[in-house]
């Protein structure tokens, strides 16, 4: 007997939480959460789960980004440009995930601020090139400063020449103002995130509109193909890794780089070639900064960087090497791309009447000026800035780790970023003074509760969305950007069963049939074979020398924007992305079909 | 070298409308540009007139449309007239040995067999214009096999140029009612497992970015004549992919009868009727044949096509479509497109209306 199916997803207040999560609330702040005095406002909206952003569990440090995010998100459409229609998102965890709620401006305030947006985002699109050379010095100012923080051992006693310079202040402050500069930075980052990201996504939905409009039904992926630029920093990375295994081969260094395992003593070995030291100097020139590159998308505090784990590059780089020893091509196909691209084009464009193609000429222009920063903003803020930021929290993680007042290196994210400043000024406080701090006796057993806690949550599945959906999904950012339709709100809605094609969004075109490997976490990345098919909750760019494994790409949620869409087509592997359980109804070694065109998956077996 | 009263679809030459008729012109040239059409040939208009022109067959049909109004009943009269004028005629003998000879070379083409089966249909001259489609006015014969056969099907069809309702068609659009030309087309006969047509704009809405895609199983005349609801795709025309999907319950097709012998048509069977009649990549192919059509033309085509039921057969892969016949699109490509509801030009004035939506122009501007 099949269930009936739904019409409404539960209320988050009548939600049991997952058996062993119990006090699952104390670990995030409390605007966050769904509260009990707020309960009517809150289940009066509707809520969709952002695990293309937030797949898995956030630790209660990690929910000082889910914050910092929608604030400056919201800021530049409430505050900045004042979009008009449009204000921020709004943003809750439940039950350790992350739900959003775009937030509309009231109709009577709406003209009002016309005015405002056309003189304030009209400013910016006329300035943008000039706008975004300032942008980079600021993000590389922000990248600096967090690099100068440092969290080390304070001193016995301070150093004597502060005492002849009369500088009056300690190590326990420098700490604290460190911490401080910290969040301080990263929420710099994240404002300049958003600085020029809402106004890009602006004029790419106004020319996906027009699409829509002029050719009802237009696959997404149509609209992207147009815009889409080849040449792109988000993809640079990838670049140096392909450059450096042709130069390996071309310098006869490339069997120490084959052998199985790569690491750190991977580079030794390259140094010992003859010309292995040549290798060594190129290697060190892509590293900074192009390996600032996060294996995950820079949310979580357990992301791994390139720069700070070799063995990950260099597998991706024995990969390729492995790939030109049988005679392959691992070149991008830069060239084809971009005549495709403009074999598109054209042919839409013809198909409008000649006093259309003016305007539709003048949106796409916009698009594709605006279009880079769309993707690249990636590399400079969740790659590098975050880079930096969770290396430097997890040195101080460290730090805290060896005064005892957790059991593992990394155990400071389970604490809220204010019990971390609260923890820290324990820790200064006693070394000031001279006594015991009181963290090494409350900690270590709290910390072990919220990691079973976490482990708890973690064993659940998100619900894909909360409360009664709207009839139908009109809010052009959720559709475009998340992939929620009314369509696909209805396919949730549907009594999960097994068996059966699941339904997504078609993102990249083909059809392929082959072996499912379901991967839920970056760290999973390495058991990814020749000819899988990757099967994730969400993917990240930086997954992108997987992608030179793999068959195709199938995700649990993403529009035909989403990351893993965009480095799919790229890649021109099939996708279907926004199937909304994909992760959890697949399993690793079941066949599969992927038809990317329609945006179905079938299970084979 | 081909006599005057027929021309193969694969003659180097290109003989034009006015000798082939709109059917065959446009088939002969689709073959020449490559496209996979069955093999045929036409039964030239000079084929017609040297009919017609025998034993004042011409001066006795002008007679009897003479003084004709378009009132129904006169051309009921007047149609079933004429029509057994042409139709008790035989086959003028020059016309009779050029069909026989083309057929024969047919046959020998097709394997051997001395009757390989054809389809006979009306090639008018005056007809598969943009302005008016004549879509089903005149004749077609299936599954027509031997040349006596085709001989008799090339003269019915001849005789459909005087169908009551052609003739009624022809004074409703007040085109002229004599001098009519009409050549007739032999093509050899798909054995189909599906068939169906293609349009090159979306029917519902006019949207030139479409090809819109009907299907049903077996021969197309079911889906023709509106006996079986089809299968329909969208396709995106650029990207070559299909958009939506629609299959409906297909009851009954029309196929071979089992004895060779003309057309039957039969239940579906359960497991057939609700799958969709085409595999994804048949559909895609259909769509880029409507697409060669319309770019060939350079004008929106209305196409028909078919799948053959052998080579689909094999190992169930997708099979190569054949085109039957391309004609201009007659409704869409001469409406004018209502404007699109978005603000003009790019940036913030532009981005406040496509965000406010429709009527919102009068706040941003």
């Amino acid at each position: 007997m099949t269930a009936a199916p739904r019409t409404a997803f539960p209320s988050p207040y009548e939600q049991p939480a997952p058996s062993g999560a119990a006090g699952w609330e104390e670990l995030y702040p409390y605007h966050l959460l769904f509260q009990p005095w707020r309960r009517a406002a809150d289940e009066e909206r509707f809520w969709f789960c952002d695990s293309q952003h937030w797949p898995t569990v956030v630790k209660p440090f990690e929910a000082a980004v889910v914050e910092l995010v929608f604030k400056s998100l919201g800021q530049f459409n409430t505050r900045h440009f004042v979009v008009p229609s449009a204000y921020g998102i709004a943003a809750r965890i439940h039950q350790g995930y992350v739900y959003l709620s775009p937030v509309e401006v009231p109709q009577s305030r709406v003209p009002a601020r016309v005015p405002q947006f056309l003189q304030r985002a009209g400013y910016y699109y006329a300035n943008w090139d000039r706008l975004l050379e300032n942008w980079k010095g600021k993000v590389r100012g922000v990248i600096g400063e967090l690099e100068s923080i440092s969290f080390t051992e304070p001193p016995e006693v301070q150093p004597y020449e502060e005492i002849e310079a009369g500088v009056g202040l300690d190590a326990a402050d420098a700490l604290l103002g460190g911490y401080d500069r910290l969040l301080a930075l990263c929420h710099r980052a994240w404002q300049y995130h958003f600085e020029f990201l809402n106004l890009g996504y602006a004029a790419y939905l106004d020319f996906f509109h027009f699409c829509k409009q002029r050719f009802p039904g237009i696959p997404d992926q149509g609209v992207a193909a147009m815009v889409t630029g080849a040449e792109m920093e988000l993809f640079r990375p990838d670049d140096e890794l392909r450059k450096l295994a042709k130069l390996a081969v071309a310098l006869g260094a490339d069997r120490a780089l084959t052998a199985p395992d790569p690491g750190e003593h991977t580079l030794t070995a390259v140094g010992r070639e003859p010309r292995g030291r040549d290798w060594l100097d190129a290697w060190d020139d892509a590293r900074d900064p192009w390996f600032n590159f996060t294996s995950g998308n820079g949310l979580y505090s357990g992301d791994r960087y390139w720069r700070d784990t070799p063995s990950l590059p260099l597998g991706y780089i024995r990969d390729y090497i492995l790939r030109l020893r049988r005679g392959e091509n691992i070149d991008r196909p830069l060239a084809e791309l971009l005549a495709e691209r403009e074999r598109i084009t054209g042919e839409y464009t013809a198909l409008l009447d000649p006093p259309e193609r003016a305007d539709f000429a003048a949106k796409l222009d916009l698009a594709r000026q605006v279009y880079p920063y769309v993707e690249n903003h990636n590399f400079h803020i969740e790659h590098w800035a975050m880079g930096v930021f969770w290396r430097k929290s997890r040195e101080l993680s460290a730090l805290l780790h060896r005064a005892g007042f957790w059991p593992g290196a990394n155990d400071m994210f389970h604490l809220t970023r204010d019990e971390v400043r609260a923890a820290l000024f324990d820790y200064a406080s006693g070394w000031a003074i001279g006594v015991e701090p009181a963290g090494p006796g409350r900690w270590p057993a709290e910390v072990e509760r919220r990691r079973r806690i976490v482990a708890a949550l973690a064993r659940q599945r998100p619900e894909p969305a909360l409360n009664k959906p709207p009839a139908d999904v009109t809010e052009p950012f959720s559709v475009m950007l998340w992939g929620i339709t009314g369509e696909r709100i209805r396919s949730w809605l549907d009594a999960p069963g097994h068996g059966g094609d699941l339904t997504g969004m078609a993102a990249s075109p083909g059809v392929v049939e082959g072996t499912a490997r379901v991967i839920g976490s970056p760290d999973e990345l390495d058991l990814v074979a020749e000819g899988d098919i990757l099967v994730a909750p969400v993917t990240a760019p930086s997954w992108a020398p997987v992608f030179g494994r793999i068959r195709a790409t199938v995700t649990d949620i993403g529009g035909v924007m989403s990351h893993a869409a965009i480095v799919c087509r790229e890649y021109r592997l099939p996708a279907v992305t926004g199937t909304g359980s994909a992760s959890t109804r697949i399993r690793t070694g079941q066949r599969i079909r992927v038809d990317g065109t329609s945006g179905t998956v079938t299970v084979l077996d | 070298m081909n006599s005057p009263y027929t021309v193969a679809f694969d003659g180097f030459a290109d003989p034009g409308t006015s000798l082939l008729g709109g059917k065959c012109a446009a088939l002969a040239a689709m073959t020449r540009a490559g496209v996979r059409v069955p093999p045929g040939f036409a039964v030239t208009t000079d084929a017609f007139a040297a009919q017609l022109d025998r034993g004042g067959l011409r001066r006795a049909v002008d007679g009897a449309l003479a003084g004709l109004t378009a009132e129904p009943g006169a051309a009921a009269a007047r149609g079933a007239e004429i029509r057994g004028l042409v139709g008790g005629r035989p086959v003028h003998p020059s016309v009779a040995s050029a069909v026989t000879a083309a057929y024969g070379k047919l046959c020998r083409a097709a394997g051997g067999s001395p009757d390989t089966p054809v389809a006979v249909r009306s090639s008018a001259e005056l007809e598969d214009l943009p302005e008016a489609s004549f879509a089903g006015q005149y004749d077609t014969f299936l599954w027509i096999r031997g040349a006596d056969a085709v001989l008799d099907a090339v003269r019915r069809c001849w005789a459909s140029l005087w169908t009551d309702r052609a003739i009624a068609y022809r004074a409703a659009r007040g085109l002229p009612g004599r001098g009519l030309r009409m050549a007739v087309g032999v093509q050899q006969m798909v054995d189909a497992r599906t068939s169906g047509a293609a349009a090159t704009v979306n029917p519902a809405d006019g949207d030139p970015s479409k090809v819109m895609v009907e299907a049903v199983w077996g021969l197309g005349q079911l889906m023709v004549s509106g006996q079986v609801t089809p299968d329909t795709y969208l396709v995106d025309k650029v990207l070559l992919t299909t958009v939506r999907t629609t299959v409906s319950t297909k009851h009954r097709e029309l196929v071979p009868a089992s004895d060779g012998q003309g057309l039957v048509q039969r239940p579906v069977e359960e497991s057939r009727r609700r799958t969709s009649c085409l595999a994804p990549r048949e559909v895609v192919e259909i769509a880029r044949l409507a697409k060669t059509a319309e770019r060939h033309f350079g004008f929106p085509q209305d196409i028909e096509w078919a799948v053959d039921r052998q080579r689909g057969a094999a190992a169930g892969s997708a099979a190569t479509p054949v085109l039957l016949q391309s004609r201009p699109e007659t409704v869409w490509s001469r409406r004018p497109r209502p404007p699109a509801r978005t603000g003009h030009g790019a940036g913030a004035a532009s981005i406040a209306d496509t965000l406010l939506g429709p009527g919102a122009e009068g706040i941003t501007s």
